[in-house]
């Protein structure tokens, strides 16, 4: 950090601290000592022009300095039991001590007004805007000025202040704005420097001969930097449930406001999808509806719940989507769509009015949009990523926990109170943990714990393989009953639908469960270790259930519809997935009431303890990624289903809002916030989203859509949609055969595939190689600044013993070392 | 530059909007709360300066254990007594907010932490502020021998010039590598 070259000037503000302390001491004192040391002062060379009076004999405790390689002598009566060992230093150089620039950097103006004028001169020959050489000062060499060579020790402060405001009006507007927000200095001394450097500015325009696309240009620039705060603050005050985050976060901190905004994140999300899928895909067939069957059944409470029924020939549904091209004229011509036209043709009466090919449109948006989903995660990922990797892996866990881990969001006394009780009990685990690291296990015990953890993860896994085996038969039987069912009740038969849902959400219910009852008995090193493999245990389960599902659907399915007498495979998925979707947030909402609510009620009633149960966020945060991944699966067969997840989730957001501030209490483990938060979006990305587009793009890549429904009906694979249009341009267009050409090299050949994962990899092993060498610099970099402490120790303790020698031997001193 | 009695200026509104961190709607906001704090005749004059005990009556700043050295680190003041003009008040909320950079936050952390006024955390700011982290009450406190441990191992970890003390480099050195550091040094209103 570049501090700035000059010495600060004094100030009251430095020695504000020893002027109360110099003045105490001074009048205990006696006039004596300030005498003789006021004779030494005309001895020696001091720069400073202080009172002398000031000054008085070392005597009660000033701030002790440790060394370690030192003897060290202290007299019990004067430190007043001090169990600090330390130097005793006069008070001059205490005083030059006080005024090193490494202490008065964080608070003497004139060290922060000369730092950023370094800085800002640093950002303008970065910005190659060169200074001039006439606001150079005159003492630098002329063929040096500008390489920052100055040293100038005795500039006043108003000097600097002027360089600084030359600089920053130097600099574009952008640059200065936020070099001024970035100073810590209060927004008086800012607003005066900003009005200095506008000042200087307005009079440099108006003097000089401005052309006048530059005077637009400016005035554009002005315009445009309001139109953007105007922007911001719209932005910010659309906030969502803001009072209520900011309740959360005052009783509750840190840990579960990030589950809230995890929630918010997710909402997004689906607000893009919804957005996407609605414009492109529900809007234009709601206005052009499809002639439908006949036999279409009436609605009945249960297709709230099931999905089917009377929403099965809606648009909500794939099935919905017609298979050629839409426009307006047609339907005039016809009287009604009752045309289903063979997908290469185009009928004329359509070129003459807006047409809208819906087949491409049904691929391209759910192409598109999850092309953008994943860009958009894999960017918010590797933000949040780098925000808490660091490179350095230095131990410093003690320094950290205290100087960092005070959450200022917490408002609530309780919760205050809560805060502190937690960080005293760390503090005092950690401090346990480093000074006794080598607790040694002896080898039975080793054996022991292995055997505990081996057992829990057995438990966790044949349950788990137990649980998937059994969706996997259930999920087989319902299916054969399904084709030997269709002459009973329909309502029933719908209704028996609801089977696999409920069985599988049970499932995700009662397992976590389990395994944390396996957990209990387990002994882990850190809290840290128990909350990933309870993660990892979860996330096992949750991948094996949706793996089978995945299975189930598309490998049973949709290879033979009609043994279950589907007309229309990919609604009859989609209807699955509404379902799984519903019952997911149906036993969510039992699962707040019972196990936060009436847990509560139970332990405070029955039991008769104070403590309220605790609320699980790594739980919660998997079962929204559960969520979330259904929708994606069921966004190609279903484009409605953002929006039902998205009044899913605002519907959440409320209840555990409410059922957070009424029931639970703030967990007492640590938590580290920003390292679960990129779990959390790790998890986002890579099982959730990723299985999601791997099983849409295997559906789109592979399977028969059916014959007799939807926009891809008569196609053997989805994909050719794509083709056939890049076909029909080809044919219409023969300048646009490169394009084609281009296409079905790149898409289809896996050459580039290879190679272009092979540059990618490439790329990261370079990257991890700077790293690498990253971190050996700032290994040397410690040492050196260790190296100039011993220079700074070893030149006050001679500066000290100078400064003893010189006084009157027969003064009564209390010994130093030299 | 002072603010007038009931209404923000709209070209003071942007100058501030420019120099801190904050946008309108949380100036705004700021000022309701702030000239709630005012009494009737003090609300005609410009640039009052609110004394620290009505300061300290605000929710956010009322069981917060830093409450007092934040108000003195922001106050401008003559007499050092904590007492806050709108305008530090504004910096004060600035400091806090969402989008202030780590470095203003690590240099307005490291003078609150700063007990002592002198530059530098040494062993007695270290000390006063692990009391005020874990509590008032004596059952939370650590006790003299934890507390030697603890400030030992401190400074063991973060004193990378042995000189027996943090200075702000060092400190911002300790908090680069805190990832949390950013999200929990915030206050809104």
């Amino acid at each position: 950090m570049e501090a700035g070259l000059e010495s600060p000037v004094d100030e009251d503000g430095v020695h504000d601290s020893f002027s109360q302390l110099i003045a105490e001491q001074s009048q205990n004192g006696g006039p004596s000592d300030a005498f003789q040391l006021q004779q030494l002062q005309r001895h020696l060379d001091e720069e400073d022009r202080d009172n002398v009076a000031h000054l008085s004999s070392p005597g009660r405790d000033l701030r002790e300095r440790r060394l370690r390689q030192r003897d060290v002598q202290w007299e019990d009566d004067e430190r007043q039991g001090d169990p600090l060992l330390g130097e005793r230093w006069s008070s001059a150089t205490m005083r030059i001590l006080s005024s090193m620039p490494s202490r008065t950097i964080g608070r003497s103006r004139g060290a922060i007004i000369s730092q950023y004028y370094n800085r800002t001169m640093q950002l303008r020959r970065r910005r190659q805007s060169r200074p001039a050489i006439r606001d150079f000062s005159h003492s630098a060499r002329p063929s040096i000025r500008g390489y920052g060579m100055e040293a100038d020790s005795t500039d006043a402060e108003v000097s600097k202040r002027e360089r600084l405001v030359n600089n920053l009006q130097n600099l574009s507007v952008s640059d200065r704005v936020r070099m001024l927000r970035a100073m810590p200095l209060n927004v008086a001394e800012k607003s005066e420097l900003r009005r200095l450097a506008l000042q200087k500015e307005k009079s440099t325009i108006s003097g000089s001969q401005i052309p006048c696309c530059s005077q637009l240009k400016y005035y554009i620039i002005i315009g445009a930097r309001q139109s953007w705060y105007s922007w911001l603050s719209f932005l910010h005050s659309l906030q969502l449930g803001q009072v209520a985050l900011k309740r959360v976060s005052g009783r509750f901190g840190s840990g579960v406001l990030s589950y809230f905004l995890f929630l918010k994140t997710l909402l997004f999300f689906n607000l893009f999808l919804f957005l996407v899928t609605g414009v492109f895909l529900v809007l234009p067939q709601a206005v052009h509806p499809p002639v439908l069957p006949a036999g279409r059944a009436s609605f009945s409470g249960l297709e709230l719940l099931t999905g089917a029924g009377y929403f099965s020939d809606t648009v909500m549904y794939y099935g919905y989507y017609c298979n050629y091209t839409l426009g307006r004229s047609c339907m005039e011509a016809d009287g009604g769509q009752n045309v289903s036209l063979p997908n290469g043709t185009r009928l004329d009466c359509v070129s003459e009015n807006l047409t809208y090919n819906m087949p491409l449109a049904y691929f391209f948006t759910i192409g598109v949009s999850f092309f953008i989903t994943c860009i958009i995660l894999v960017y918010s990922m590797s933000k949040s990523f780098g925000q808490s990797f660091r490179i350095d892996k230095s131990h410093s866990i003690l320094a950290m926990k205290v100087l960092s881990s005070w959450d200022f969001k917490v408002i609530k006394k309780t919760s205050v109170k809560l805060m502190s009780e937690n960080i005293c009990t760390q503090l005092k685990e950690l401090l346990a943990e480093v000074n006794h690291k080598h607790v040694k296990n002896t080898r039975c015990q080793k054996l022991w714990r292995l055997m505990v953890h081996g057992l829990a993860w057995a438990i966790c896994i044949a349950s788990t393989t137990a649980c998937v085996l059994a969706i996997y038969y259930f999920s087989g039987h319902m299916h054969q009953k399904q084709s030997s069912r269709s002459t009973i009740d329909p309502l029933l038969n719908e209704a028996s639908l609801l089977a696999l849902p409920v069985v599988v959400s049970l499932i995700n219910l009662l397992l976590p469960g389990l395994f944390n009852l396996a957990a209990w008995m387990e002994d882990y090193d850190s809290p840290s270790v128990r909350t990933y493999v309870s993660i990892g245990r979860n996330l096992m389960l949750k991948v094996s259930v949706l793996g089978v599902l995945c299975y189930h659907w598309l490998g049973r399915v949709a290879a033979d519809p009609k043994m279950i007498g589907l007309e229309c495979w990919e609604s009859f998925v989609g209807q699955e997935l509404y379902r799984f979707l519903l019952m997911e947030f149906i036993f969510t909402l039992l699962d707040t009431l019972f196990g936060e609510f009436l847990w509560r009620l139970f332990s405070e009633k029955v039991l008769k303890r104070r403590r309220k149960p605790v609320f699980d966020i790594a739980k919660n945060v998997l079962e929204l990624i559960y969520g979330q991944t259904l929708a994606w699966l069921g966004v190609l067969f279903t484009p409605l289903l953002p929006a039902v997840q998205l009044f899913k989730l605002l519907l959440l957001f409320y209840i555990k809002m409410s059922s957070v501030m009424m029931n639970c209490q703030s967990p007492r483990k640590p938590y580290r916030v920003s390292q679960m938060t990129t779990v959390f979006i790790t998890l986002l990305c890579f099982p959730s989203f990723l299985g999601a587009s791997v099983c849409v793009t295997y559906t789109m890549w592979s399977l028969t859509p059916s014959s007799s429904c939807g926009p891809f009906r008569e196609l053997k694979t989805m994909f050719q949609a794509g083709k056939r249009w890049v076909e029909a341009l080809e044919k219409d267009n023969p300048n646009l055969s490169v394009l084609a050409r281009a296409h079905s090299y790149l898409v289809e050949n896996p050459f580039f595939l290879f190679v272009g994962a092979g540059i990618f990899l490439i790329v990261i092993y370079f990257h991890s190689q700077v790293v690498d060498g990253q971190r050996k610099i700032i290994g040397l970099l410690q040492e050196q600044i260790q190296n100039e402490g011993e220079d700074k120790k070893f030149l006050i303790t001679r500066l000290q013993s100078i400064h003893e020698q010189k006084r009157t031997p027969g003064r009564r001193l209390t010994s130093q070392d030299c | 530059m002072g603010t007038t009695a009931s209404q923000l200026g709209k070209d003071l509104l942007s100058e501030y909007q420019e120099l801190t961190f904050l946008t309108k709607q949380e100036i705004l906001l700021a000022h309701k709360r702030f000239t709630e704090l005012l009494t009737k005749d003090e609300k005609d004059l410009p640039n009052t300066r609110v004394p620290v005990e009505r300061i300290l009556t605000l929710p956010e700043l009322k069981s917060n254990p830093f409450r007092k050295r934040i108000c003195h680190v922001f106050s401008t003041s003559e007499y050092k007594d904590g007492s806050l003009t709108f305008e530090d008040f504004l910096d004060l909320l600035s400091a806090f907010s969402d989008s202030a950079t780590m470095e203003i936050k690590s240099h307005y952390a490291f003078r609150i932490f700063d007990f002592d006024d002198d530059g530098t955390l040494d062993c007695g700011d270290l000390e006063k502020l692990v009391n005020c982290l874990t509590g008032e009450t004596d059952d939370t406190r650590l006790t003299t021998e934890e507390m030697r441990q603890l400030i030992s191992n401190i400074l063991e970890e973060s004193d990378i010039d042995k000189d027996g003390t943090v200075n702000l480099s060092e400190f911002q050195h300790v908090i680069s590598r805190s990832p949390d550091f950013v999200s929990s040094f915030k206050i809104v209103l």
